[in-house]
């Protein structure tokens, strides 16, 4: 009846999420349509099987219900509403004690503590068929991963409902700025996706910009201005160590990104005022030139299955969007609505490219197919830039900059549906986010 | 996991450059130009760096997304060679610069191209090419930092900076 996961977080161990129940009951939210009305849910208290994990399950149960209601397609009912009383993990739910406040979806849950690691158990219910949705759960961590495994508790109810992949289970890096516009300061910073946990991985002595995550998470690449001059680094973060990517004298190296296979970085090279795209193999160190002409070729994106490149470039005379074999050739143009296009970043799914477009002054974040048809606006401001996706491809996270002297940058979220903009928690002003995959 | 708990600060720690001028965006110390004075010599010493930044002009401005040179920027780059031929003991580092329309990589990839306009130029003019290296910030350190046209005409610029001494 309840499965066990020990979630052994300090041992950075593979988590398998366990293949859940056939999940075609009707507690189900096809998020494709376009959610109009969240789905109410409640989430009592989680029960504290010890004393001293009152606290505890009350700070999971927060931050389980904080994620499910940040996507906007849930809507938490208040607990001073709640008619029914959890009082035992294992005791038999009360369905019509939840229907009478019109609760679709019941979260449980139980929290045990030995002042070290932590265990939560949890079910999901589906109140007005009387059934539970999927099987009951538990995790297991230490004390400093709670927000972790509340965030794998939200992502297993998210999936449940709406039979995609979660994503509260990730982390975000960015550029963390300070001071004023003319003398930003800059340095890199990495965070949970909710903003909490964040640490930094750079000092501010130098003009960072866009850092990327591997597709494992384990390593993040960047620009750096320490030289004096924009160049590339990989910088690892199970050793804290780190690497120029290339170095030659007389170029700048800059927009890097990794491919699907970990091994293989794209990147602008600027040489003579031209700038091109060019792929490094980490492993042996080959370099490879993917474009060339005296257009400005920048942002490149693979595909997911590596086997394409997105970019942008001012062949045409200003800013579109191509899709190129990913060892070079003839770039094939998919943009072709009024305006600029730039920054393209494939989707994780494959079938989407999320954009910045520019447009009589204002800036847009947008997605389009592969082949350029069904252009979607997301959003308009100022200047928005830079969007990252999601690792279950329902979210996209940009940067939005105020406009004047006292101009700040900041990050903010977005479905792809265009509903549920917010501004995503960060210490202090921030820029060019880049979402990691969903952690082991 | 593991990864993501550590903060361990990755100090920036590669050698200093032996120019003494591309660090000076870095650590946010300040701003555009010493003034008059100290370092950068008296504005009255022709040979000095700050007669090259005031009096001969270490800047030139171009037109919204472009990176051609206009007659006026060719005229203070003429200005700008004839000083460095005087001074053969100087080198400079021309910066590519842009406005904040437009994104962050794009912006990269136009400043280098602004940057190697006055290069290309200078190098026409009889400086030696060796003498010169360019750098593009992009939209990163504008000097002007309001939102309208006054400024961003300002802000897309490159920027001769003079060091003497040291050739790279």
């Amino acid at each position: 009846m309840l499965r066990t996961v020990l979630l052994a977080l300090a041992l950075a161990s593979p988590f398998t999420v366990p293949t859940a129940f056939a999940q075609d009951g009707p507690l189900r939210i096809e998020i494709d349509e376009g959610v109009i009305e969240p789905l109410p849910f409640a989430a009592p208290t989680f029960i504290a099987e010890t004393p001293r994990a009152a606290a505890l399950a009350e700070e999971i149960t927060r931050i389980v219900a904080a994620d499910l209601a940040g996507t906007g397609l849930f809507r938490e009912i208040p607990m001073a509403a709640h008619i029914g009383r959890i009082t035992s993990f294992d005791s038999p739910v009360q369905y019509a004690d939840w229907r009478a406040i019109n609760a679709q979806a019941l979260v449980t849950g139980a929290v045990n503590t030995d002042g070290t690691n932590i265990t939560v158990k949890f079910r999901l219910f589906d109140v007005f068929s009387n059934a539970p949705l999927g099987d009951g759960l538990q995790f297991g961590g230490t004390t400093a991963s709670l927000r972790r495994v509340a965030h794998k508790v939200a992502d297993q109810v998210y999936s449940r409902i709406t039979g995609e992949g979660g994503y509260f289970d990730s982390r975000v890096v960015y550029v963390a700025e300070s001071g004023p516009k003319n003398a930003r300061q800059k340095r890199l910073a990495v965070m949970d996706y909710d903003g909490a946990n964040t640490s930094y991985l750079t000092d501010a002595a130098s003009i960072v910009l866009a850092p990327r995550f591997s597709p494992a998470g384990d390593r993040v690449l960047y620009t750096s201005y320490e030289t004096g001059f924009p160049r590339i680094y990989a910088l690892n973060l199970n050793q804290m160590t780190r690497r120029a990517l290339d170095d030659q004298p007389g170029t700048m190296t800059f927009a890097p990104r990794f491919a699907p296979d970990g091994n293989t970085v794209v990147f602008s090279l600027s040489q003579g005022g031209n700038t091109d795209i060019y792929s490094l193999n980490l492993a042996n160190g080959s370099r490879q030139r993917l474009t060339s002409g005296a257009s400005i070729d920048t942002a490149p994106s693979f595909s997911p299955d590596g086997r394409f490149i997105v970019y942008e470039s001012d062949q045409s005379g200003s800013q579109q969007l191509y899709i190129m074999p990913a060892g070079g050739g003839e770039g094939r143009r998919i943009s072709f609505g009024k305006g600029r296009y730039g920054t393209p970043v494939w989707s994780p799914r494959g079938d989407q490219i999320a954009f910045t477009k520019q447009y009589q002054g204002r800036f847009h974040i947008g997605v389009m197919r592969t082949d350029g048809s069904e252009e979607r606006l997301l959003t308009a401001s100022f200047l928005d830039e830079g969007p990252t996706w999601s690792p279950n491809g329902r979210v996209i996270m940009f940067t939005r900059e105020t406009a004047g002297a006292g101009g700040a940058p900041a990050l903010y979220s977005v479905d792809i549906t265009g509903r549920n903009l917010r501004r995503v928690s960060t210490v202090g002003a921030g820029s060019d986010p880049a979402w990691s995959p969903l952690l082991p | 996991m593991k990864l993501f708990t550590k903060s361990l600060l990755l100090v920036g720690a590669l050698a200093v450059s032996a120019c003494t001028d591309p660090g000076r965006f870095g650590g946010g110390a300040g701003g555009f130009g010493d003034g008059a004075g100290g370092l950068n010599g008296s504005v009255n010493d022709p040979r000095s760096p700050a007669y090259f930044q005031q009096t001969v002009g270490d800047r030139v401005l171009f037109a919204v997304d472009q990176h051609a040179l206009s007659p006026e920027a060719m005229a203070v780059l003429d200005g700008q060679a004839q000083w460095l031929m005087s001074n053969p003991e100087y080198t400079a580092i021309i910066e590519g610069h842009a406005d904040e329309q437009g994104t962050r990589e794009y912006n990269v990839a136009l400043g280098a191209r602004r940057a190697n306009s006055v290069f290309e130029y200078l190098e026409s003019r009889g400086v030696a090419s060796n003498r010169l290296r360019t750098v593009s910030y992009g939209k990163e350190r504008p000097i002007e930092i309001c939102s309208t046209e006054v400024c961003y005409a300002k802000n897309r610029r490159s920027v001769t900076v003079v060091t003497a001494g040291l050739s790279s």
